[in-house]
């Protein structure tokens, strides 16, 4: 068995416990007696409204020409590619021209790129990809306290699409439909922070209990294990924490939520190609509605979307070839200079941007919206899809992170390290880190133009 | 069609579908080794065996609803990535939801009087030694080992407790079987050392067992074994093996082994244009990974057949649905086995519409995916990853007037010298199954073209599909690989260089005993190594960090 070469890089990796206290039995009457839940509550309710944080992916880049602002600062202008967020732009700030520098790594396609921008270094060999994704470091931080920890949705109906991961082999699987998310959500263990009259439903305090029963084998357990074994069932146990945790919460009265309104169920998912990307615009336009609303009734405050996958695997129903495979393969129209049917395809991916970002922007909280106590940090794994150009990665930037944040506005970094606005973003969001990225790409220095 | 590659669903771990495609060796590192997954005492149970268990132990009618984690591939297989995966936060959520719904299930009225059996009475007042034999009972399924005596009295005291909080005494009960259904030594299997800490012990002998021949839970003849100590010695292992081989569960054994070899399970997730193929839909793609499971299953175990001639077989497993995508009249119901004639295009595994569509784009055929999955899966082999800065334009066009075959495409890409070091290994292999379009139907003409099915393979020419089946029947690495799958499948891990020696003999006994699989699997289960306890921890939480991304470009 060859031996991986480990750097201390790795230990940029968290440690899979970080920060868990250890569980013990809690006999059922004390469940009441719990004071985390009272603590979060009184946190939520206490005036401060949640800042939340989310990232918003789509597949495929852009065609730089086609995308890319002139203008710098506020105002600027809307290329073909970006004008359907005409209707947003106040909200939404472009960063263009920051740079995945690969520093001698290889270019895995459409792998490379993306998990830079979200670890802060590029991995050319699956082994060095570098973890926890910046949601997840952020979730730590500000996650507790609401249902859940985090909220993955991809609008692809597949569960493994997700770019949100502690390590390796702790992945957060994505919900992957309307349907699923309206259940998770506002299924049967949901409960209206508006509703007046709240009284706790023992089931929570039972299934807590049981929990902190099957807890109680953890240090019996961990000890029969070898090292990697017990990294493993460490985890585990961390998530038993966290769904501990989250039935504490069910124990309290919830703290109002003004913007608060009970969605109703959505109509059941159209049959038919998923890949479709008609279908997959109203697909994600219904998940980006609860996800809004999850997010007012302050269900998570950390979330991952997922619009298309890395390689996009988007088509047009009726076509032999999708749209990964036509930006290889289309001839640039020499009349025009670029590649048309990319050209549809990447411009359809900014609407579906746009209807997200209005999604949130529809929802009042306080004398703004939503939109303006979240950030939202959008993405995609390459610029120039033709040749998997990880150089001038798009991201884009939604929503103040409570006033934070500039807002509609754009930024040019030419060639700085994307992990710049990894670093600005996390500290945005309250994380104590000064540097961030491996590397070439290690920075200290956040986009401060950024902030207000 | 190569250029390009299936969209890739997670650039992590889940999606087998590395990148692929495009053009020659990656020149940057691909050639690089992926990390192994080594010895592992801790395997999370795969979706499958968890529905298998509960459908054994509280029967069929009990219902598992929900969403699990997705199992992993760990360089080509489930079972190998079972040993690297853990349990995510929300993983964790589900696994209860789905607890509780079968838990609920279990003790409801017409489950109970066969699931529980007592209940509180005069001699019982709070029902505690009812709960007590409930715990006993489903802690030694569950955990396919009994409880200790102080923890089955915990579970007891706590489903009593539950029950009075809840005002009801089996909502108790369902509790801690929910509870017991989300422990990890339900969750996962978890080997506990025997007491020469050489060897596993007796039950976790059983578990070994069962899984690898049944994907099952141990019954509880072979957790009497496992109690008897009979495990421990030759005769009594051989005896249960034999035992489990002859069952009819062995069936399942062998498919779940198919499955995750040939990748089957992602036939789930398989989309095809429903323009372009109006003859395959979600059904039709079940029902083709069922038709290959069945035809092995009559090969390998009905008939005792030799491994190799899945490749030539013309003995199909059909039923109805598949009749419009094999072009023949289906009027009966049910599966039956169909001979296709001497000399037709369908002989073999690799014309069985399963393979072939799963190795296709959603719209098109694509020899290099075929020919890549032919080599990583069927020959053990690895193919590089393409390097990112290609130029696909020309293979690609399929509106260019001169290039109208898929074949005329990719020779254009094969005549650049960077691409073609890895195509001319993937290339040709496919081309030569371009008889059969992306969802598995025959053809014989392309964009009004007739489609060439003259190829090579490995320098060795050949006419078309059965063809290329008769050279993988002939060809050792076909046998060697399988040997090497089934040994990684059985063990959760990648083999070490100090495996070689039981490989290599594993091989030979298998072309000894005519290529037999129930053979090769109960070699596998009665030699000792299967049963080693590994010594001491072989990586450290750093190397875990490290290993982490375990999924190969194979």
């Amino acid at each position: 068995m060859k031996s991986l070469g480990l750097s201390r890089r790795n230990l940029m990796l968290r440690g899979t416990l970080g920060g868990i206290g250890v569980t013990v039995g809690v006999p059922i009457l004390d469940a009441f007696l719990d004071t985390n839940g009272a603590a979060f509550a009184a946190e939520l309710g206490g005036g401060r409204r949640p800042v939340r944080f989310g990232t918003w992916f789509w597949g495929c880049g852009m065609i730089p020409e086609r995308w890319q602002p002139k203008a710098t600062g506020a105002g600027y202008d809307l290329p073909p590619q970006l004008a359907p967020i005409a209707p947003v732009r106040d909200h939404v700030t472009v960063l263009s021209g920051f740079d995945v520098v690969l520093d001698g790594k290889g270019n895995l396609p459409h792998i490379s790129g993306n998990t830079a921008v979200r670890t802060g270094a590029p991995a050319d060999v699956w082994q060095s990809i570098q973890a926890p994704t910046i949601d997840v470091a952020i979730a730590d931080m500000i996650g507790a306290g609401t249902f859940f920890k985090s909220l993955e949705l991809s609008a692809d109906g597949d569960p493994r699409t997700s770019y949100s991961f502690r390590n390796g082999t702790t992945i957060n699987a994505a919900v992957p439909s309307p349907a699923e998310l309206y259940a998770k959500i506002f299924g049967a263990d949901f409960h209206d922070p508006n509703k007046a009259d709240f009284k706790p439903d023992p089931k929570f305090m039972v299934r807590r209990s049981v929990l902190s029963g099957v807890s109680e084998q953890r240090q019996a357990l961990l000890k029969s294990v070898g090292a990697a074994d017990r990294a493993r069932l460490d985890q585990y146990f961390t998530s038993l924490r966290e769904t501990e945790n989250k039935l504490a919460l069910q124990l309290q009265k919830p703290p109002a939520a003004e913007a608060c309104i009970v969605p109703s169920a959505p109509a059941a998912a159209p049959s038919g190609d998923i890949t479709d990307v008609r279908g997959r615009r109203a697909t994600h336009k219904v998940m980006a509605d609860l996800l809004a609303m999850a997010l007012a009734c302050n269900q998570t405050r950390v979330f991952n979307m997922t619009y298309s996958t890395a390689a996009s695997d988007l088509r047009e129903a009726g076509n032999t070839t999708g749209y990964h495979q036509i930006t290889h393969e289309e001839p640039i129209d020499r009349t025009i200079g670029f590649q048309p049917r990319v050209d549809v395809f990447a411009t359809q991916s900014m609407e579906a941007w746009a209807d997200f970002v209005a999604a949130l922007a529809a929802i009042k909280e306080g004398d703004g919206t939503l939109l303006d106590n979240t950030l939202v940090f959008a993405h995609s794994d390459v610029s120039y899809a033709k040749n998997h150009d990880v150089t001038g990665i798009p991201v884009m930037l939604a929503g103040s992170a409570g006033k934070k944040f500039k807002t509609g506005v754009h930024i040019n970094g030419a060639g700085e390290p994307i992990s710049r606005i990894g670093l600005t973003v996390q500290q945005a969001m309250g994380l104590p880190v000064d540097g961030w990225g491996m590397d070439a790409m290690r920075t200290k220095r956040p986009v401060s133009e950024l902030f207000v | 069609m190569t250029g390009t590659t299936r969209p890739l669903r997670s650039p992590l771990l889940w999606s087998a579908f590395a990148l692929l495609g495009a053009c020659g060796l990656a020149a940057a590192r691909a050639d690089e080794p992926t990390a192994p997954i080594g010895p592992s005492q801790v395997r999370r149970l795969s979706e499958a065996q968890y529905r298998n268990t509960i459908a054994d132990l509280f029967g069929p009618d009990i219902k598992v609803v929900g969403r699990f984690e997705p199992d992993m591939r760990g360089n080509g297989l489930l079972a190998v990535g079972s040993s690297a995966v853990s349990v995510s936060p929300s993983g964790f959520d589900q696994y209860e939801e789905i607890a509780r719904g079968i838990a609920a299930q279990v003790t409801d009225k017409e489950h109970r009087a066969a699931q529980v059996g007592c209940e509180p009475g005069p001699a019982d007042p709070k029902g505690l030694a009812c709960a007590r034999r409930f715990a006993e009972k489903f802690g030694l399924q569950l955990f396919r080992r009994p409880l200790a005596s102080a923890e089955a009295a915990a579970w007891a005291q706590r489903a009593v407790q539950s029950g009075e909080a809840l005002g009801n005494y089996d909502a108790g009960l369902a509790a801690v079987l929910a509870g017991m259904l989300t422990d990890p030594r339900f969750l996962f299997r978890i080997d506990m050392p025997g007491r020469d800490r050489v060897a596993i012990d007796g039950y976790s002998r059983a578990a070994r067992l069962s899984y690898l021949l049944w994907d099952t839970t141990p019954d509880a003849e072979l957790l009497e074994a496992a109690r008897a100590g009979r495990l421990d010695s030759p005769e009594g292992l051989s005896a249960q093996v034999d035992r489990m081989i002859a069952s009819a569960r062995f069936a399942g054994g062998v498919r779940a082994f198919f499955t995750d070899f040939l990748r089957l399970d992602e036939i789930e997730t398989l989309s095809k244009d429903a323009l372009i193929f109006p003859a395959f839909s979600s059904s039709v793609a079940n029902a083709t990974r069922e038709q290959t499971l069945r035809t092995i299953t009559d090969l390998l175990i009905d008939h005792d057949g030799d491994y190799r001639d899945l490749f030539t077989t013309r003995r199909f497993a059909m039923t109805k649905a598949l009749g419009p995508i094999y072009d023949i009249p289906i009027a009966r119901d049910g599966w039956y086995m169909h001979e296709f004639p001497q000399g037709d295009p369908r002989a073999g595994l690799l014309t069985q519409a399963s393979l072939l569509a799963l190795h296709s784009h959603p719209g098109r055929t694509s020899p290099t995916l075929r020919g890549k999955a032919l080599r990583e899966v069927l020959l053990c082999e690895t193919i590089p990853t393409p390097p990112a800065n290609v130029n696909f334009a020309v293979v690609q066009d399929v509106n260019n007037p001169t290039l109208k075959t898929t074949r005329a495409r990719l020779q254009a890409h094969l005549d650049d010298e960077e691409c073609a070091s890895c195509h001319r290994r993937t290339d040709p292999i496919g081309l030569g199954l371009e008889q059969f379009d992306g969802a598995g139907q025959f053809r014989t003409r392309e964009n009004g073209e007739t489609i060439d099915i003259r190829s090579q393979f490995d320098k060795v020419d050949f006419d078309g599909a059965a063809a290329l089946g008769r050279l993988l029947h002939d060809d050792e690495a076909a046998s060697t690989c399988l040997v090497k799958s089934v040994w990684r499948y059985a063990n959760g891990r990648d083999a070490g260089d100090a495996d070689t020696p039981s490989l290599e003999a594993l091989t030979k006994h298998f072309a000894g005993d005519g290529h037999r699989f129930p053979a090769l699997l109960r070699s596998i289960a009665t030699d000792p190594a299967f049963y080693a306890f590994p010594a001491t921890p072989r990586r450290s939480p750093r190397q875990v960090a490290a290993s982490r991304i375990t999924e190969s470009s194979r």
